[in-house]
Parts: structure tokens; sequence; C-alpha cells
């Protein structure tokens, strides 16, 4: 057998080292776009950013460790054309690479802000090189417009914040991460930042209608109410899109991501894994494609079984997702977007400790946890086996 | 075998718990990983093993 992976990250060689662990011996490709080994993502709006650590800490796979895995590093060669029928991916410098099982697991990219094409002091932050860059601006006293306060553009602000920059966090939602976990919990989030001196705006007004530039170099934010915000750098943290440009017309059904079935599978002998993957998740009834990083490192592991045909059961993982903001940690299993209530079973949103359940229809879907992780750990078990709500209240751990 | 953690990278996934529930635990409040058994009785290697597989941030150091 032959595999290739395309994808050199947490998924790609979580695959990789998957593949190995279980029996694999056959030829094992890595292809990457990015001329780095694989290296974590998470610490380059946390440590990496703020200095703390330094890149190489962050690698999660040495020259060493690569040729004990035996693999075929294939490293600053995007992939840029896949032909199923013929099973071949053909990489940017005209390389062709034959496959008998191919594994897709190019992420995703950052969405780029209309209006901000080629003015000099915007970024955007997805790699090792955009964490370094960032870093190397940051100062005491510089004048930073986050925009977008998801988990991304909250983080960056909260690094920025103990950097001492001066930060704006511009969001047209009502409040930060609302979308992602909900209005408790965002209402929390918008009172750590405010404590740390963020300026923090929110809602319609706050969206961002124009930049002011001085011979191509940003100058001022201009928000739809009005408000010029003077600054001296901008991060564009406003989502992102998956990283699926390349497979156009390779026949592969590409939505929100690489669509596959139950089992990771977008075609015979293609599978995706990690952030680029949509799958069907038989226990939540819904497709999902989740950005975590504990997800890339799972749904790779099942990959690798997969293909060696030792998985058996459909990829149904209880997911988890954790963000740090200053010194709070928020961790959180299942899936809280769009919840219909949110309750809070443990300590309290006021005292900043506490574990909240999340409910949509009858069933309980989500759980998430500030300073009482443990906790929240012991909530999983009824998400993985599908808890209706009155009874997880009534079967609640505690 | 010895077990070593490099505890700054912990997330509080919680996967290694799940993995070898004997050998590792987690902190309350931050649920940063606690390691009860640094050299595990040999029954726990298999599961130890997986725990340090599944961590999302390769946190677990494993020698045979
Ligand atoms: C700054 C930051 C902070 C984060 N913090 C958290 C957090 O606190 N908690 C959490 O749960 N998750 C977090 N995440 C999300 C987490 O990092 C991702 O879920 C994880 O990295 C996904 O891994 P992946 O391998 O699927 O994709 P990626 O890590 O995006 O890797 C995809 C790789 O494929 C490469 N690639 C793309 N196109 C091609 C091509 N055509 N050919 C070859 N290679 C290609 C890319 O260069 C990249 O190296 C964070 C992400 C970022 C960016
Ligand atoms: S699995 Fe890894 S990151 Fe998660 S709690 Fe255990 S050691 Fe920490």
């Amino acid at each position: 057998m032959s595999v290739v992976v395309v994808g050199a990250s947490a998924a790609g060689f979580a695959t990789a080292e998957g593949l190995r662990r279980n029996g694999y011996d056959g030829a094992l490709t890595l292809v990457g776009a990015e001329p780095e080994l694989p290296y974590d993502r998470p610490p380059l709006s946390k440590q990496v950013l703020t200095g703390q650590w330094d890149a190489e800490r962050i690698r999660l796979c040495g020259q060493d460790k690569a040729t004990e895995l035996g693999l075929d590093l294939r490293l600053g060669t995007p992939a840029a054309g896949l032909d199923t029928a013929a099973r071949r991916v053909s990489l940017a410098d005209g390389t062709e690479l034959p496959y008998e099982q191919l594994v897709l697991a190019t992420g995703v990219g950052p969405r780029p802000l209309p209006g901000t094409e080629g003015l000099r002091g915007v970024r955007m932050l997805r790699s090792l090189e955009d964490s370094l860059a960032l870093r190397a601006e940051l100062r005491p006293g510089t004048r930073l417009v986050v925009i977008g306060a998801g988990f991304l553009g909250t983080e960056i602000a909260a690094a920025a914040r103990t950097m001492d920059a001066e930060v704006w966090l511009v969001e047209p939602e009502p409040v930060p991460l609302g979308i992602a976990v909900g209005a408790e919990v965002g209402e929390f989030v918008a009172g750590l930042h405010r404590e740390r001196g963020v300026h923090l705006r929110t809602g319609p007004g706050a969206a961002v209608r124009d930049f002011k530039a001085n011979a191509g170099q940003v100058e001022a934010v201009v928000l739809d109410d009005g408000t010029e915000l003077r600054c001296d750098l901008v991060v564009v943290a406003i989502g992102s899109v998956p990283s699926t440009g390349w497979l156009a017309g390779s026949g592969l059904t590409l939505g929100d991501g690489i669509q596959c079935d139950s089992r990771c599978s977008a075609a015979p002998g293609v599978y995706a894994a990690g952030d680029v993957a949509s799958w069907f998740h038989e226990h939540a009834g819904v497709r999902v494609r989740l950005e975590h990083r504990t997800n890339a490192t799972e749904q790779g592991l099942y990959v690798a079984r997969a293909l060696l045909g030792q998985a058996g059961e459909p990829f149904t993982p209880v997911p988890y997702f954790w963000s740090d903001q200053y010194d709070t940690k928020l961790t959180a299993f299942g899936l809280l977007r769009g919840a219909d209530e949110i309750r809070v079973v443990e300590g309290s949103i006021a005292e900043g400790a506490f574990v909240a359940l999340y409910r949509k229809g009858s069933r309980l879907t989500g759980v998430l946890g500030v300073r009482r992780a443990k906790s929240v750990r012991q909530w999983r078990a009824l998400l993985a086996a599908g808890s209706g709500w009155d009874e997880a209240l009534a079967d609640s751990p505690q | 075998m010895k077990i070593t953690i490099d505890r700054d990278r912990c997330c509080g996934a919680g996967q290694c718990v799940l993995a070898a529930p004997d050998v590792f635990d987690q902190d309350d409040e931050e649920g940063l990983v606690v390691v009860l058994e640094e050299s595990p009785a040999p029954e726990h290697h298999q599961a130890v093993r997986e725990a340090a597989s599944v961590c999302p941030t390769a946190t677990i150091e494993v020698t045979e």
C-alpha cells in the first residue's frame, strides 16, 4: 500500500503517527505547504505571541522523529491538484505523487476582510510566521485594533494587553464569543477584558466600515457608528475558510470543508481529518466541522485506523476545546452553538468559577466550565451517552 | 516504564485520564494533568501509551 497525507500539521501528523503505531509499514508521504516541520497552533495566540515560549517549544515532530517514522516529508510544496480517478496528487513544484490511499488534512486559512488588501499594518494570524511577525510589532503602547471577538480575537487581545499594548476589540455581535458559547458566558468574557483595560466595542455600531491609511500604512479603523479608532496595527480575526481551493474540479464534494461520510471518507480511498473535514456525526445527528485542536488528533488517529480497516464504528467523538483569556481557562465538551438554554449548575458566573450546561431541544448538548475543569470532565460521559436534559440534571454527578 | 510530563503544555483535555484513569488525574481548577504513578505497573503500560498518543499537546512522554 502507499499513503499520501496532505497537510503536515496536527491532523496530518497524527494520522501519520497513528498509521505507524497501528502497524502500517508501507510508503508514507507527508506533504506540507509550509517549510516548517509539524508544529502546534494554539500557542501561536498565547505563549508564542507573548514571547513566553520560543518557536522550538511547539514542534510536534522533529527531524529525528520524522526519520524514525519513515516519513517521506515534502515540506514547502503545496499540493495543487488532485485526480481521484488516476489516484494522483500534483504538487505546486510539478511533482506527481501516486497514492493508493489519500488523507486530506489541509486545515483552514484566515478569512480576509475586504478593503484591507495591500494595507500595511493589517495582519492575520494562522501560522508560526504570522505569530512571530505580530509579536515583533507589539510593544508597550502600540495601538492595536483587533477586529472580531471570537476565540482568536479575544486571545490576541488578551496576549497584547499582557504586553502592555493599547487594545481595542471590535465586534458587531452583542458580546465577545457570543455565537460560540452564548450570551451569559460571553458577558463574563467581556468583563475579563474590560477589567484588563481592553476598549471593547460591541454591537452593530462596531462593525468595521472603512480604513484610513497614510502612504499605504493603516492609521485608523472607522466603525459603522462613525467612531474612528486611531491605530498602529490591526489584526483581522473574523473566522476562517477551509483550505480546499486546490481541490476544485477533483470531483470531491466541497461545501463547508470537504464533505465526508460518517467514517470520514470523502471518496473511495480518500479521507479527511482536522479543521478541513466536515462529516456526519451519527450520535449528534448533524453534520459537523470542528476547529478544535483535540479533534485534529482524534480524527487523525481515527482516519489512520480507518485506512487500515481497523476503525469499526463511525467517528462520533465528544468535541473538546479550551481557550485561555489572561489567567482564565475556559474548557468545554460537546456542541455549544445555538443552545436553547444555558444553566449554571455549579459555582456562579459572578464569582468567575462555574460549570454551565447547554440544552438544545430536550437534550444535553454541551458543558462549559471556568476554574472547574475537572468537574467539566465528569459531564462528558453523559454527553457521550446522548443524555436527555432532565435526566442529566437529575443524574448530576455532583 | 517512566512517565515525564511538561505540565505547561497541558490544555486540560483529560484525554489521558480517559485512557488511563489509574495513572493520570487532573487538578480541579484548570484541569492540568497530574501523574499518579510515575512508574506504572506493567498492566497499565498499554493504557499509558494510548494516553500519550491521544494527548493533543504532546504533554506526556513515555520512556520504556
Ligand atoms: C492561533 C490559533 C490558536 C488556536 N487556539 C486553539 C485553542 O486554544 N483550542 C483549540 O481547541 N483549538 C485552537 N486552535 C485550533 C487548532 O489549532 C486547530 O483546530 C488545529 O490546528 C487543526 O489542525 P489541522 O491539522 O486540521 O489544520 P492546520 O493546523 O491548519 O494544518 C493544516 C496544514 O496544511 C497545510 N496546507 C494547507 N493547504 C495545503 C496544500 N494545498 N498542500 C499542502 N499543505 C497544505 C497548512 O499550511 C497547514 O500547515 C487554534 C488555532 C490557531 C490558528
Ligand atoms: S490529555 Fe494531554 S493535554 Fe489533556 S489533560 Fe492529559 S496531559 Fe493534559
